[in-house]
C-alpha cells in the first residue's frame, strides 16, 4: 500500500537523491565541461577574437587563414608522416614483441619491465633525452665519426627534412611499450584450443598469427588503434621538449600551433580555429569506433 | 622461419596441457640454444638494449664532468664520478626568472599532485558506485558523453575551463589546476570503478541495503574496504598522470606555480648561458624519478592501470 503511494508521489525528482547527489560532478564534467566546452570553442572559431573572445561573426575567415598559412600546412603535414609512422612500427613492432613474449619464455616480466619503463615517464623526459642522444656534437653522429666513420651523418633535430623523424623515434621509444603490453593481453585471451587446431592442420606459426589469431584480435586492434591514435593527434609536449617546433617551423604540430595562438600570439580565433580542425580529425576516428562499441551494445 | 621448431614448440605446450591427465608434468625439455631460442631471446634482448640504453646515458651523463664530457663520447662511463651536476639540477640550475633549482617545481608538483589524486579517485569512485548500484534514469547518457569526451583533444576545452576559473578567481593558482586535473581524471576512473563495482556480487549490495544501510553507508563501510586494490590502480594512473603532465600545467598556474615538467622544460631548453649538458640530464633524471619509482614498484598493477584504458565501457 505504502509502495503504491510512493509510486504516485508526484515528484520523481527526489528519488534516488543521493545517487543524483552524487552524480553531480560527473554530469557537471560531461554536459558543461565537455559539451559545453566544445560548442563554445565551436561557436567562437566563427568570431575574429583577437585577446579577448568577442562575438563579431566573420564567417570561415578564420578557416581560410588558417588553411592559407604555412605554419598550419607544415604542421598537418607532420602530424600525418608522423601518425601514420607511430601506427605502422608502433603496431608492427609492439605484435611481434608481443607475439616473442608469448612463447612462455623465461624472464618475461623483466622483459616486459623493460619494454615498458619509457611509457611511465613523461614526454617532456622523453624529448629531453632524444634531444640529447641526437645531439649532433656529441651524441649518435659524433659517436660514429669518431669510431672512424668521418662522412656519418645523423643529424635529424637540426635538419629541416628529417626533423619530424627524430620526434619520431623518440616517441616509438615512449609509446610502443604500451601496445606490446595491449598485444599481450589479447595474445593471452586467445584459446588454447586454437593453436592446438592449427598444429593438428600442420599450418605454419607465422601463418596461424597472420590468417587465425590476427583476425580473432579484431577488437584489441582496434581499442589500441583509438587509443593510439588519440594520443598522436595530441602531441604536444614531446616537440616543445625535444624541438621547440624548430628549426624554423619544421616539427609544428596542430597542438602547438593552438597554444601558440591562444596564449603567445593571442589570436583567439586562429586558436579556436584550429583546435576544432584537431576535434574533426579525432571525430573521423572516434565516431564510428563509438558507433561500433555503443550502439552495438544497445541491439546485443 | 624454422617452422619444425614453431611446431615442436606448440607439440611441447600441447603436451603439457595433456600432461596433466596422465604421464610427466611440464615442458618436454628443449635444447637450451636451438635456433629458435636464439632468434627469440636474441631479438627481445635486442630490443632491451635498446630500450635501456637512453637510461642509461641519461646517468652516465649526469655522473660527468663538463670537460669530459666534452672530450669523450656519451655511451663512456664516467671516468671520475661526480656528483656535482645533480646537486646543481636540484639547488641552483636557472630557468629565465630564478636561479633555484628544480627544488621549486618538486615541491609544486608535490602540492599538485597529492590533492588532485586524493579528490579525483573520492569523486570518480562515487560517481562509479552510483553507475553501478544506483542507476536512474539517464544516467548511463551523461556516462557515455563523458567516455567519449576523454577523446577530445583538450586544446578544445583549455580556454572556456581558463574563462571560468577565471570567473570563480582561480585561475593561475594550484587550486584551479587541481580542479582541471580531477575534471581529466575523471573520465578513465569513474570508467574504472563503474567496472569494479559492477563485478562485485550483487548479493552483497543487496543483503546491505535489506539490512538497511544507504547510499553513503554502504559505500563508506562495504564498498570502500572491499576495493583496495582498485583505489591502487587509480593511484597509479593519477600520480603518473599528473606528475608528467604539461600543458595543463602551463596554461592554467603562473610561473610561481609551475610544475616540475614545465620547470625542467625550462632549464633545459632555455637560450642564456653555456650548456650544461650534465646538469641537464640530472635533472630530468629527477624529473623522471617519481613516475619510475611508482612503476618499478607497483609492477603488475601498473600494467592493470594500463589495461583498464583499453577495457570497454
Amino acid at each position: 500500500m505504502t509502495d503504491y503511494q510512493v509510486v504516485r508521489r508526484p515528484n520523481t525528482l527526489l528519488r534516488n537523491l543521493n545517487s543524483k547527489i552524487a552524480s553531480i560532478p560527473m554530469i557537471l564534467t560531461a554536459l558543461v565541461v565537455f559539451v559545453g566546452g566544445t560548442v563554445w570553442t565551436v561557436f567562437y572559431s566563427f568570431t575574429n577574437s583577437k585577446l579577448l573572445p568577442r562575438s563579431v561573426f566573420v564567417g570561415f575567415d578564420q578557416y581560410e587563414r588558417l588553411w592559407a598559412s604555412e605554419r598550419w600546412i607544415v604542421s598537418i603535414q607532420n602530424l600525418a608522416i608522423y601518425g601514420f609512422f607511430a601506427l605502422i612500427f608502433s603496431f608492427v613492432v609492439g605484435f611481434v614483441l608481443a607475439a616473442f613474449m608469448d612463447q612462455k619464455i623465461r624472464f618475461e616480466s623483466v622483459f616486459r619491465t623493460i619494454f615498458l619503463y619509457p611509457f611511465a615517464l613523461s614526454f617532456i623526459v622523453t624529448g629531453l633525452v632524444w634531444q640529447w642522444l641526437l645531439n649532433p656534437d656529441f651524441g649518435v653522429q659524433h659517436v660514429v665519426r669518431s669510431l672512424g666513420w668521418t662522412g656519418f651523418t645523423f643529424d635529424p633535430l637540426y635538419t629541416q627534412s628529417i626533423v619530424i623523424y627524430g620526434v619520431l623515434i623518440a616517441a616509438l621509444w615512449q609509446g610502443t611499450g604500451l601496445v606490446m603490453v595491449l598485444m599481450l593481453a589479447g595474445l593471452r585471451g586467445i584459446d588454447e584450443d586454437i593453436w592446438k587446431a592449427s598444429r593438428v592442420d600442420g599450418i605454419p606459426m607465422v601463418k596461424t598469427y597472420l590468417l587465425i589469431i590476427i583476425p580473432m584480435m579484431r577488437p584489441v586492434f582496434i581499442t589500441t588503434l583509438v587509443i593510439v591514435a588519440s594520443g598522436i593527434v595530441k602531441v604536444y609536449d614531446l616537440v616543445v621538449a625535444q624541438t621547440s617546433g624548430g628549426p624554423g617551423i619544421a616539427s609544428e604540430v596542430p597542438a602547438k600551433y593552438v597554444y601558440d595562438y591562444m596564449f603567445q600570439a593571442q589570436n583567439l580565433g586562429q586558436g579556436f580555429a584550429a583546435s576544432t580542425m584537431m576535434l574533426i580529425t579525432i571525430s573521423i576516428i572516434i565516431i564510428p569506433w563509438a558507433y561500433l562499441e555503443f550502439g552495438g551494445k544497445k541491439r546485443g | 622461419m624454422a617452422d619444425q621448431a614453431t611446431l615442436n614448440t606448440v607439440a611441447a605446450a600441447a603436451d603439457a596441457s595433456r600432461g596433466s591427465l596422465s604421464g610427466p608434468r611440464g615442458n618436454r625439455p628443449r635444447p637450451l640454444f636451438s635456433t629458435r631460442n636464439i632468434v627469440l631471446y636474441g631479438t627481445l634482448t635486442l630490443a632491451a638494449i635498446y630500450y635501456l640504453v637512453p637510461l642509461y646515458v641519461m646517468v652516465v651523463t649526469s655522473l660527468k664532468s663538463m670537460p669530459e664530457i666534452r672530450m669523450g663520447n656519451i655511451f663512456s662511463p664516467p671516468v671520475e664520478i661526480t656528483f656535482e651536476p645533480w646537486v646543481k639540477a636540484w639547488a641552483q640550475a636557472c630557468t629565465g626568472l630564478n636561479c633555484d633549482g628544480l627544488s621549486r617545481g618538486f615541491g609544486n608538483s608535490i602540492r599538485i599532485t597529492i590533492p588532485s589524486v586524493i579528490i579525483s579517485i573520492l569523486i570518480a569512485s562515487i560517481n562509479g558506485y552510483a553507475l553501478a548500484n544506483w542507476r536512474f534514469k539517464g544516467m548511463e547518457t551523461f556516462f557515455t558523453v563523458l567516455v567519449i569526451g576523454a577523446f577530445i583533444p583538450y586544446q578544445v576545452m583549455i580556454y572556456p575551463i581558463v574563462i571560468v576559473l577565471r570567473e570563480i578567481g582561480i585561475y593561475g593558482t594550484l587550486s584551479g589546476l587541481i580542479v582541471v586535473h580531477t575534471i581529466f581524471g575523471m573520465p578513465i576512473l569513474t570508467l574504472l570503478f563503474r567496472n569494479y563495482f559492477a563485478s562485485l556480487p550483487e548479493e552483497l549490495f543487496k543483503a546491505a541495503r535489506v539490512d538497511g544501510a544507504g547510499f553513503w553507508n554502504i559505500y563508506f563501510r562495504i564498498m570502500l574496504p572491499m576495493s583496495l586494490p582498485i583505489f591502487v590502480v587509480a593511484m597509479i594512473i593519477q600520480i603518473t598522470g599528473i606528475w608528467n603532465d604539461f600543458l595543463f600545467g602551463v596554461v592554467f598556474t603562473r610561473p610561481e606555480y609551475y610544475p616540475m615538467t614545465v620547470q625542467l622544460n625550462n632549464i633545459v631548453n632555455s637560450v642564456q648561458g653555456v650548456k650544461e649538458y650534465n646538469v641537464n640530464m640530472a635533472a630530468t633524471i629527477l624529473t623522471g624519478l617519481v613516475p619510475l619509482i611508482v612503476y618499478f614498484v607497483s609492477g603488475k598493477l601498473f600494467v592493470r592501470g594500463i589495461a583498464a584504458g583499453a577495457v570497454k565501457g
